[in-house]
C-alpha cells in the first residue's frame, strides 16, 4: 500500500473523522449498556441456549452461502459484459445491476408469488399436467435465492469497477509471456481483482446477515430474526441488546477476515496509464449460453418483480378502489419526500466518506483503519437495532433534533455509510499518489490538489457509493417508521402499511414507483458515470506531468 | 487555506441542519395531541379527521408497529413527546404500563368498559375486542371436518396443514389464555405436539390468510378481520372464518388506549379517550374495522357474529399482559 507522503495528515480530516466514528459507535455504546441489565447466568443461558446455537448457525450458513453464490454470479457477469463480445453487450452491462433497485420485500414477495408451493403462478401453470404442490420454497432454498439475487450487484459493480481499473498492459504482457487466456486470467487477472471481490463479498455477506424482509418472508430463522422476536416477545430491551451485541461480534470477525485477505499490492500502475480498452474475448459458440445466462438472472432480478407488481397493481385497478389506489397528489408527496430523504443521505454519506477513505488510503494507521472498519458496522446490524438507539440518545440527549429529518438522515448514515466508503476506497486505491505529489510540486496546496487532482479521478467511486446510499435509503423501513418527522411518509412506509392492510394493488402502485426511481437514478448515476471519460484532458496534463 | 473553505462549508451545512431542528422545535409550540398508533394509518386517517374537527384539537399520529412503538417510548422515558398510545394489543399496553409509563384513567372512562376489558389497575382502557377464530380454505376443509378446539389442531389429521404467526402479539395472548384455562403442562404439551406435527410459521396473520387462499396450508389460526379485508377486494375468495366455542381459541384480545405520564396535555388526552369510546365512533370502528365496540349496546356489523354469541373464555384480559411464563414455555417448546 502507497505510503503517504505526509506523516500527519491534516487535523481538519483527522477531526471530521473522527466525528463520524463517534457517531457511528453510538448504537455500539447503546448495546452495551442495554446489556449490562442483563445478569451473568442469565446472560450465559442466553448464549447457550440451543436457539440461540441454532439461529448463530442459520446466518452464518446465509451469509457464506449467499457470497459464494453471488460471486459465482458476479464474476462470469461482470467478465461477459466488459471483456466479451457478448451481444448487446451495453444492455446487460445495465440490466444485470438493476436488480439492487429492488427491495428484497418486494423482490421475495415476487418469488413467492410465483414459485410458492401452492396457488403460485408456476403450480398454477402446471396443475392440468397433475402437481398439486410444488417443493417448499421456504426455509434454506428461498432465504438463499431471495438473498443471491437482490444483493449480487454489490459484488458485480466491485468486480466491474475492479476489472477496469486493471491496466490492460498487464494482462498483455502476461500473454505477450506465453500465457494462454486461462492462465492470465489465473495468474493476473484473478489475483488483481481479489480485493474487489473481497470489499463486494463482504457487503454480500454483511446485507445477509442483518437481513429480515426475505429472511421473515421465506420463514428462515436467523440470528435477526431472534432479536426481533426477543423485542416482539419480551419486550426485554437487554436481551435483545446481548443477542445484538453476539451479531456484533460476527460482524467484527468478518471486517477482520475482509482486512486480513486485503492484499498488501498496489493497485495503481506506476507508468504511463494507457487508457485503451483490452482486446475482448470472443465467445464464438458460448455466445447463447452466455445470453441466456444474462436473461436467467435478469427476469428472476428484475423482471420477475416488476411482473408480480404490475399484476398486482392490474388487479387493483380492475377493482372498485381504483380511484383510491392512483390518489395522485399522495403518491407525488411520497415519491418527492422518499427521493429527497434518500438523495440528502447520498449527499452526506458522501461527504462523510471521502474524509474517511482518505485517511484510510493515503495516511494508513491503525486508527485510519479502525475508522474505516468501523463505518461497516451500521451495515450489519438490523435496522431496528439501530432505530432504538437511536431513538433512546436522540429523544434523551438531542432533544430539537429528535424525529426531524436531520435525524432521519444521520440514521441513514449509520446504516449505510460503508457503501460509500467502499466504493470511494477502491477508486482512491486506483489513483496513483504521485499524481498528487506532483500537483503538489507544482504549487497546488492540498485543497487544490483535492478539488483539481483526486476528486476528479475518484469521482466513478463517488457517485457510484452515493447511488449505492440511495439505493439502499430508499427502501428502508424500521428506521423511518421510528425517527421520521411525524407525517412524513415515504414510498417504502406507504408499502408497509398497505401491506399491512392487505390493500395489495395500493403497495404495488407505491413499489412500483419506487422501482422506477430507484431504477432511473441507476441509470443516470452509474451509466453515465461510466460511459464518460472523466475530463480527459486533466488527466492527460497530469500525465505528463508525471513523466 | 483547506480548514478555512472547509470550516465554511461545515458551518453551512451544520447552520442549515441547527436551523431546521430548531424551527421544527418552534413550530410545535402551539399545542397538539401526539398520538403513537400501532393501528393502521388507513382506517385511522377518517377517524382522526373527524376527531380534529368534533375535538377541535390539533392531532399529529405517528404510525408504526405497536410493539416496536411501546419499546421507542420506554426509551424515550421522560422525553417522550407522546401524550397517547393506541396499541393493537394488550401486551404493548401491558410493556409500557409495567415501566411506569401510563397516567391512571379517570374511574368514569373505565366504567364505560367491561372489566375484562381494561387493565384491572386502570391505566389502560380497551376500545375494541378483535376474535381470535380459525380461519379455513372453504375447498380443502367441510364443514363437518371443523376441529371443536384449537387443542383438536395437534391431531395427525392436520399434519402440516395448520398455520399459525408466533411472533404476533395477538398468537402470545392466546397461548396465555391457554395457560390460564389448560394449566401449563398441557399447554407446553399442546405447542410440543403442534410442532411436532409440522404447523408453518408466517410472519403474520395477514399472510396466513393470504396462504389459506392459495391452499399452502388449509386452517389458520387468526383474528377475526384479516378475512373482511381479503374479500373486500375479491368477493370469490375461498375462505371462511370459524368460531370455537369457550376455548382459548375463542379468545377476544383488545386494542386499547393508554395516556402516558409524559403529556402536558392530560385533559386533552382524557377528551379524546372519552371521544374513543363515544357510541359514534363505537360504530364507526366496528363497521369499518371489522372489530367488536367494547363500549356496550352497540351493534355490530352485518358480517359479524354478535359478540354475545361468541363466547369467549371467561379470563381476566389484564392477566394476559404477564408475559413471561407464556414465554418461558414457548421456549420450552423451542419455538423462540
Amino acid at each position: 500500500m502507497a505510503k503517504g507522503r505526509k506523516t500527519h495528515p491534516p487535523l481538519f480530516l483527522v477531526v471530521t473523522a473522527g466525528l463520524i466514528a463517534v457517531a457511528i459507535t453510538l448504537p455500539l455504546t447503546y448495546l452495551v449498556m442495554r446489556m449490562a441489565g442483563v445478569g451473568g447466568e442469565e446472560l450465559l443461558a442466553l448464549v447457550l441456549r440451543p436457539r440461540t446455537l441454532i439461529v448463530l448457525f442459520n446466518s452464518v450458513g446465509l451469509a457464506v452461502a449467499s457470497t459464494i453464490l453471488t460471486t459465482a454470479m458476479a464474476l462470469p457477469l461482470a467478465f461477459l459484459t466488459l471483456r466479451t463480445d457478448l451481444p448487446w453487450r451495453r444492455f446487460w452491462l445495465m440490466v444485470t445491476t438493476l436488480p439492487l433497485a429492488i427491495p428484497d420485500y418486494v423482490g421475495s414477495f415476487a418469488l413467492i408469488a410465483a414459485f410458492g408451493p401452492k396457488g403460485s403462478w408456476l403450480q398454477l401453470w402446471l396443475e392440468p399436467l397433475g402437481v398439486e404442490t410444488l417443493p417448499e420454497i421456504y426455509g434454506w432454498t428461498g432465504a438463499i435465492l431471495g438473498l443471491t439475487l437482490f444483493s449480487y450487484p454489490y459484488l458485480l459493480l466491485s468486480i466491474q469497477a475492479g476489472l477496469q481499473g486493471i491496466d490492460p498492459k498487464i494482462e498483455e504482457a502476461a500473454r505477450s509471456l506465453g500465457c494462454n487466456q486461462r492462465e492470465t486470467f489465473w495468474r493476473i487477472t484473478l489475483p488483481a481483482l481479489r480485493p474487489a471481490i473481497v470489499a463486494g463479498g463482504l457487503l454480500v455477506a454483511l446485507n445477509a446477515l442483518q437481513d429480515f424482509g426475505t429472511t421473515s418472508l421465506m420463514r428462515f430463522e436467523t440470528f435477526t430474526q431472534a432479536i426481533f422476536l426477543q423485542y416482539r416477545y419480551t419486550f426485554d430491551r437487554h436481551q435483545a441488546a446481548a443477542l445484538a451485541l453476539m451479531l456484533v461480534s460476527l460482524v467484527l470477525l468478518l471486517l477482520w477476515l475482509e482486512y486480513k485477505m486485503r492484499s498488501r499490492a498496489a493497485y495503481y500502475s506506476r507508468g504511463n496509464k494507457s487508457r485503451h480498452s483490452p482486446a475482448l474475448i470472443h465467445l464464438g459458440v458460448w455466445k447463447i449460453p452466455a445470453i441466456l445466462f444474462c436473461f436467467t438472472v435478469t427476469s428472476f432480478g428484475l423482471l420477475l418483480p416488476l411482473a408480480v407488481t404490475v399484476f398486482w397493481l392490474l388487479q387493483g385497478l380492475a377493482s372498485p378502489e381504483a380511484e383510491q389506489i392512483f390518489s395522485g397528489l399522495q403518491l407525488t408527496q411520497l415519491a418527492w419526500n422518499s427521493a429527497l430523504a434518500s438523495g440528502l443521505a447520498a449527499l452526506t454519506a458522501t461527504c462523510c466518506a471521502l474524509p474517511i477513505a482518505i485517511l484510510a488510503v493515503r495516511f494508513p494507521s491503525r486508527i485510519t483503519t479502525a475508522i474505516e472498519r468501523c463505518s461497516y458496522i451500521g451495515f450489519g446490524l438490523p435496522g431496528i437495532v439501530v432505530a432504538f438507539s437511536l431513538v433512546f440518545w436522540g429523544a434523551n440527549y438531542l432533544p430539537w433534533l429528535y424525529q426531524t429529518l436531520p435525524m432521519l438522515i444521520f440514521a441513514y448514515l449509520v446504516l449505510f455509510l460503508s457503501q460509500s466508503v467502499g466504493t470511494v476506497r477502491s477508486s482512491l486505491l486506483q489513483v496513483n499518489p504521485q499524481l498528487e505529489e506532483s500537483a503538489q510540486s507544482l504549487n497546488r496546496n492540498l485543497w487544490q490538489t483535492f478539488k483539481e487532482i483526486t476528486l476528479p479521478l475518484v469521482t466513478p467511486g463517488v457517485l457510484g457509493g452515493a447511488a449505492l446510499v440511495f439505493l439502499t435509503a430508499i427502501k428502508e423501513l424500521p428506521v423511518t417508521l421510528l425517527l421520521a418527522p411525524i407525517g412524513f411518509n415515504t414510498l417504502a412506509t406507504q408499502v408497509w402499511k398497505a401491506t399491512e392492510n392487505v390493500s395489495y394493488s395500493k403497495a404495488a402502485a407505491a413499489s412500483l414507483i419506487m422501482l422506477v426511481i430507484s431504477i432511473s437514478s441507476t441509470f443516470l448515476v452509474l451509466f453515465q458515470n461510466r460511459y464518460q471519460e472523466l475530463m480527459p484532458e486533466v488527466r492527460r496534463s497530469l500525465q505528463r506531468e508525471v513523466d | 487555506m483547506i480548514s478555512h473553505q472547509m470550516r465554511q462549508i461545515s458551518g453551512a451545512i451544520t447552520a442549515v441542519f441547527l436551523g431546521w431542528g430548531v424551527g421544527i422545535a418552534v413550530a410545535d409550540t402551539p399545542k397538539t395531541l401526539t398520538v403513537y398508533s400501532g393501528r393502521d394509518e388507513e382506517i385511522m386517517r377518517p377517524l382522526i379527521e373527524k376527531a380534529k374537527k368534533d375535538l377541535g384539537l390539533n392531532i399529529e399520529v405517528r404510525y408504526g408497529d405497536s410493539t416496536e412503538l411501546a419499546i421507542a417510548l420506554i426509551e424515550e422515558g421522560k422525553n417522550s413527546r407522546a401524550d397517547i398510545f393506541y396499541a393493537q394489543d394488550a401486551g404493548s399496553l401491558g410493556a409500557i404500563t409495567r415501566e411506569a409509563r401510563t397516567l391512571p384513567l379517570p374511574n368514569q372512562l373505565l366504567d364505560k368498559v367491561d372489566p375484562r376489558f381494561r387493565s384491572s389497575s386502570g391505566q389502560w382502557v380497551g376500545i375494541s375486542g378483535r376474535a381470535r377464530v380459525i380461519d379455513y380454505n372453504t375447498k380443502l376443509v367441510k364443514t363437518s371436518e371443523l376441529p371443536k378446539s384449537v387443542l383438536q389442531l395437534s391431531d395427525p389429521k392436520w399434519r402440516g396443514k395448520v398455520g399459525w404467526a408466533p411472533t404476533n402479539g395477538s398468537f402470545l395472548s392466546f397461548v396465555t389464555a391457554m395457560r390460564l384455562m389448560e394449566g401449563d403442562q398441557k399447554t407446553l404439551e399442546w405447542l410440543k405436539a403442534m410442532k411436532a406435527n409440522g404447523v408453518k410459521a408466517y410472519p403474520k396473520n395477514s399472510a396466513i390468510v393470504e396462504a389459506l387462499g392459495k391452499g399452502e396450508i388449509a386452517l389458520g389460526l387468526v383474528n377475526n378481520y384479516y378475512l373482511y379485508r381479503f374479500t373486500k377486494t375479491n368477493p370469490n375468495f375461498p375462505v371462511a372464518i370459524h368460531y370455537t366455542k369457550g376455548d382459548a381459541g375463542a379468545l377476544i384480545n383488545v386494542a386499547g388506549l393508554a395516556v402516558l405520564k409524559t403529556t402536558d396535555q392530560k385533559s386533552d388526552a382524557e377528551k379524546f379517550v372519552a371521544y374513543m369510546l363515544k357510541p359514534e365512533t363505537q360504530k364507526f370502528i366496528t363497521e369499518n374495522f371489522y372489530e367488536y365496540p367494547l363500549v356496550t349496546g352497540i351493534a355490530v356489523g352485518q358480517k359479524q357474529l354478535p359478540l354475545k354469541q361468541l363466547q369467549p373464555p371467561n379470563l381476566d384480559l389484564s392477566k394476559l399482559s404477564d408475559l413471561k411464563g407464556t414465554i418461558s414455555l414457548i421456549q420450552q417448546a423451542d419455538l423462540l
